[in-house]
């Protein structure tokens, strides 16, 4: 930084502080939100990083020369990478023949292919996993019943690759969708009234211009990988070890917290250069313009015979998806999977009997976390949008850094951080709420900021020119007109509480325990039916609760708005 | 309720420029008077629209004092200003209907719900939009929704009333008609008002005085006659309506007057600017509507002959643009159905009155 550009850098904090002293509210906010971000997002990392430098209370690098050396974590480390870019590719793949079909074609059923490609978002990571192995396990119906194997090798890399691409390829989808549908069709319509073919079209138009979407999605794809807990867990077995689940068997199987914090400190190595890549290099390349008016639908861009060829290859994955939820529904009402399928309650009664109290504690860190993340959010993405204050990129990055943090990391981050007076928090229902709370803001965030995007800025200023000050503006404009993105803002931190593991799993107790941990106990305890019956139930509730929050949002703010232009 | 600029400046983060730093206002000072109608005019990016953001508080003034009523309110954040906006977009708030609206001024001021309604009733009445109240911004048209923005910014009773470009997005003629009416209004209610557009002749509509802005520095300030009749530079003259230069050079000055020679013409020009000397070259400001071409043009010293390039029949008027010795002079006549127009290629005689001609020092292209 040279000394002038650090004089202006001066100055404007200067600037942006005299701004503040002239609105004390708004100060208060901003340094309270700082002050929660840094407790609840930077100290547990920092912590996890200390402890792991530190774990006899003096400098040493004798945990990661042992874990770097180790074999066994090599191949972890190893595993974990190469799961995270095959899963990148295939759900990518997936994501994009989904996005192209649904938004380039005249099929078909198009209402039931979305409906496909976006379940796998509501519902448990490992519904997946659990499926997989209730259809081609040991015991499966497919692999046993059907095709009469003894031993199918499910477990390991196969069956782990078929789970993660089905649980994250709808993120791939999401985001290649909203990348072709700004694209609009005139730029492909463009192409052929030039002379080109549609495969020329294709490859030489859109192709190239879904590129920076396509790497975007690759990059979290893969971090999503990465991150993900459950179902290696359930599928991985000893064969096939993963970084994240190794951090879980350090601490609670070694109970060795400094090893499992150097693991996570490993495992955020790759995870943090992906979040990277993608904030600071591909999202800067996208060609995407948002000019708010969507242009028609064009379907001339693929050929009849192909457009049949793509509707049958979604068609076949969807039904695929389907299967696994029927599966899961199936799996719930029978007496004991793969021997005895009579129809039985016994698993439902099992799960609130001996589950009750894991379903109320979920729901109450839920109906606790979700509302205060979606507010938070939607503030945050206000602030950073719309107001001047010193340290506001810093403000930014910090509330969006958790996306790329593995939940294992920010699990041990909590242990670390808050196992003693004065913050004391492991075994309460507040450290629950605290980590789903901040690690699912940046969500709501993004969209918080998309929305604002499309909301003229004079709008708020002519509330403030109105006299309303910066809390009001925020409450009586910027909120209702944000209620799309809040909306979604809400059920995302709302399903997520609902349905995440790898961070909880460290922090439930006796006191407050969660239904995704019971139901990943249930399938390693063999009982299937059980961890079912709980999945049923567990994506029923989240159904149920965005129906409530679209209710309960049209209450509160006027939806003749929202009717218009939602 | 008077506004004073003390030398106001505003300079921002340029990441693309070279230095870092770009000045959108530069050493603005300005007062405008209890009930009066200012417009800063100019192209954009002279920092007409900054000006006006910094009087609302969404900007805050790099240098220099704003005072309202005698009080700076320069560090005041824009809530706590009592200066109503009327926005180029309008800024409607699209989830609430007209009368919410233009209530929502009055509840942030905590008044009461009886005397809220009656304001509202009242001003929408003033706008011509009762029996409107009900319905929401998407259902009206462009004009409709003007006039609640101009409602709901006049129903506070604002110390300042701002205006940014508030007719930039109707159509032409509704926005003649809207100019008529806020004026009317303003006057009406005679609140001191700051009005920034790009149009001239909306400038010259409306405005008690105009402020002539370019980058960032203020060129003139005047009253509308002033300004077109006797610009202080280059600038303002060819920003406001059409113009030919015609150099020349003092020969005597007598009184008010100035002999001057304009390439062997002697025309008498009244001299306003102390500061121009005998000797010394001068610019003459002519409008093209001054020049009277042949046959109407005298045959007596002063006239001037050329060719007629162009002939730009528009109905009410004909531009011709001639060729006077290598120079490109427009002539703007009226009425062609009583003069008829003149061929393309025609050599004519013209002239124009000396008295309407204004002089410019030759060096005063503008006060940069």
């Amino acid at each position: 930084m040279s000394p002038q550009s650090l004089a202006r850098w001066g100055s404007r904090t200067r600037h942006d502080l005299r701004l503040l002293r002239n609105e004390p509210l708004l100060g208060v906010g901003v340094a309270a939100i700082f002050a929660l971000l840094l407790l609840f997002i930077a100290y547990p990392l920092v912590r996890v990083f200390l402890v792991s430098f530190f774990p006899d209370g003096v400098p040493t690098f004798r945990l990661y020369r042992e874990f770097l050396g180790s074999w066994f974590i090599q191949q972890a480390f190893l595993n974990s990478v190469v799961m995270g870019i095959l899963t990148a590719l295939g759900g990518c793949l997936v994501g994009f023949l989904f996005a192209f079909t649904l938004t380039r074609t005249d099929i078909p059923c198009k209402s039931f292919l979305t409906v496909a490609a976006i379940l796998p978002v509501i519902s448990p990571p490992f519904v997946s996993a659990l499926s997989i192995i209730l259809l081609f396990g040991n015991n499966g119906l497919i692999t046993h019943q059907i095709l009469g194997f003894q031993e199918f090798a499910i477990y390991g890399m196969r069956g782990l690759l078929l789970a993660q691409v089905f649980t994250f390829f709808p993120v791939a989808y999401l985001t290649l969708r909203g990348v072709l549908e700004s694209l609009g069709g005139t730029l492909e319509d463009a192409a052929m009234n030039l002379g080109a073919t549609r495969w020329r079209a294709f490859t030489r138009v859109t192709l190239p211009l879904c590129l920076p979407g396509i790497a975007s999605a690759l990059l979290v794809l893969f971090i999503e990988s990465i991150a993900d807990f459950g179902n290696p867990l359930i599928l991985g077995g000893s064969g096939f070890p993963v970084l994240s689940v190794q951090v879980y068997l350090q601490v609670t199987g070694m109970f060795d917290l400094a090893g499992g914090a150097a693991l996570a400190v490993i495992l955020l190595v790759p995870s943090v250069l992906a979040f990277l890549a993608q904030r600071y290099w591909v999202a800067r390349k996208q060609y995407v313009t948002v000019t708010g008016k969507p242009t028609r639908a064009v379907l001339k861009v693929v050929s009849p015979a192909m457009q049949w060829v793509l509707f049958g290859t979604c068609m076949a994955v969807a039904l695929f998806v389907l299967l696994f939820y029927a599966t899961i529904l199936v799996g719930a009402f029978s007496r004991a999977w793969g021997v005895d399928h009579s129809i039985t309650l016994r698993n439902f009664r099992y799960v609130f009997g001996v589950g009750a109290q894991a379903i109320t504690d979920t729901l109450i860190i839920a109906v606790t976390s979700s509302p205060l993340a979606g507010l938070l959010g939607m503030a945050i993405a206000f602030l950073v949008m719309r107001r001047r204050f010193p340290g506001r990129r810093t403000l930014e990055f910090v509330s969006i850094l958790n996306f790329a943090v593995p939940g294992t990391v920010i699990g041990i981050g909590y242990i670390l951080a808050f196992n003693q007076k004065p913050l004391l928090l492991t075994g309460t229902a507040t450290i629950l709420i605290a980590n789903f709370l901040f690690r699912y803001i940046p969500v709501g965030i993004q969209s918080g900021m998309a929305g604002l995007r499309q909301i003229d800025p004079a709008i708020e200023e002519a509330a403030t020119n109105l006299g309303a000050s910066t809390q009001t503006t925020f409450r009586r404009i910027t909120l209702p007109l944000l209620v799309p993105a809040f909306f979604s803002g809400l059920v995302f931190s709302f399903v997520r509480a609902m349905t995440a593991i790898s961070a909880a799993i460290f922090l439930v107790s006796a006191d407050w325990n969660l239904m995704t941990v019971q139901i990943l106990s249930q399938t390693e305890a063999g009982r299937l039916g059980a961890a079912a019956a709980f999945s049923v139930l567990l994506i029923l509730i989240v159904l149920v609760a965005i129906g409530l929050i679209r209710l309960v949002l049209g209450q509160l703010f006027d939806y003749r708005y929202q009717a218009t232009f939602g | 309720m008077s506004v004073i600029l003390e030398s106001i400046t505003k300079t921002f983060d340029d990441p693309h420029r070279a230095g870092g730093r770009v000045t959108a206002v530069d050493g603005v000072s300005l007062e405008v008077h209890e009930g009066e109608l200012v417009t800063l005019l100019g192209p954009s990016g002279c920092g007409k629209t900054t000006a006006l953001r910094m009087i609302a508080g969404f900007e805050m003034p790099t240098a220099g004092r704003i005072l309202i009523d005698g009080t700076d309110v320069s560090t005041l954040p824009p809530h706590a200003r009592n200066t109503a906006m009327v926005f180029q977009s309008y800024a409607i708030f699209p989830h609430l209907t007209v009368a919410q609206n233009v209530a929502f001024g009055l509840e942030m001021r905590g008044l009461g719900k009886a005397e809220i309604a009656s304001r509202v009733g009242a001003v929408l009445e003033l706008v011509e939009l009762a029996g409107l109240q009900h319905r929401s911004p998407e259902q009206l048209s462009g004009g409709q929704q003007q006039r609640v923005a101009l409602a709901r910014a006049i129903v506070t009773e604002p110390r300042v009333l701002l205006f940014d470009e508030p007719l930039s997005n109707l159509d032409a003629k509704l926005r003649e008609q809207m100019r008529s009416e806020v004026r009317r209004l303003q006057r009406r209610l005679n609140i001191t008002s700051v009005y920034v557009t790009h149009d001239q002749a909306e400038a010259m509509a409306l405005s008690d005085r105009i402020v002539v802005m370019e980058s960032g520095r203020v060129q003139q300030v005047a009253e509308p006659f002033e300004i077109y009749a006797h610009p202080t530079n280059r600038f303002v003259a060819d920003f406001i309506g059409r113009v030919n230069f015609l150099e020349g050079r003092v020969v005597d000055a007598t009184g008010g007057t100035a002999g001057v020679d304009v390439r062997g013409h002697r025309l008498e020009v009244p001299l306003r600017d102390a500061t121009i000397r005998p000797g010394e070259p001068v610019t003459l400001v002519v409008r093209p509507e001054t020049i009277r071409l042949a046959p109407a043009a005298t045959a007596g010293s002063a006239a001037f002959r050329g060719a007629i390039r162009r002939a730009v029949y528009l109905g009410a008027t004909v531009e011709y643009e001639l060729d006077w010795e290598g120079t490109t002079i427009l002539a703007v006549n009226g009425s062609p159905l009583e003069h008829g127009v003149l061929a393309e290629g025609a050599i004519t005689a013209f002239d124009f009155p000396p008295a309407t001609a204004h002089l410019l020092p030759a060096t005063a292209i503008r006060t940069a």
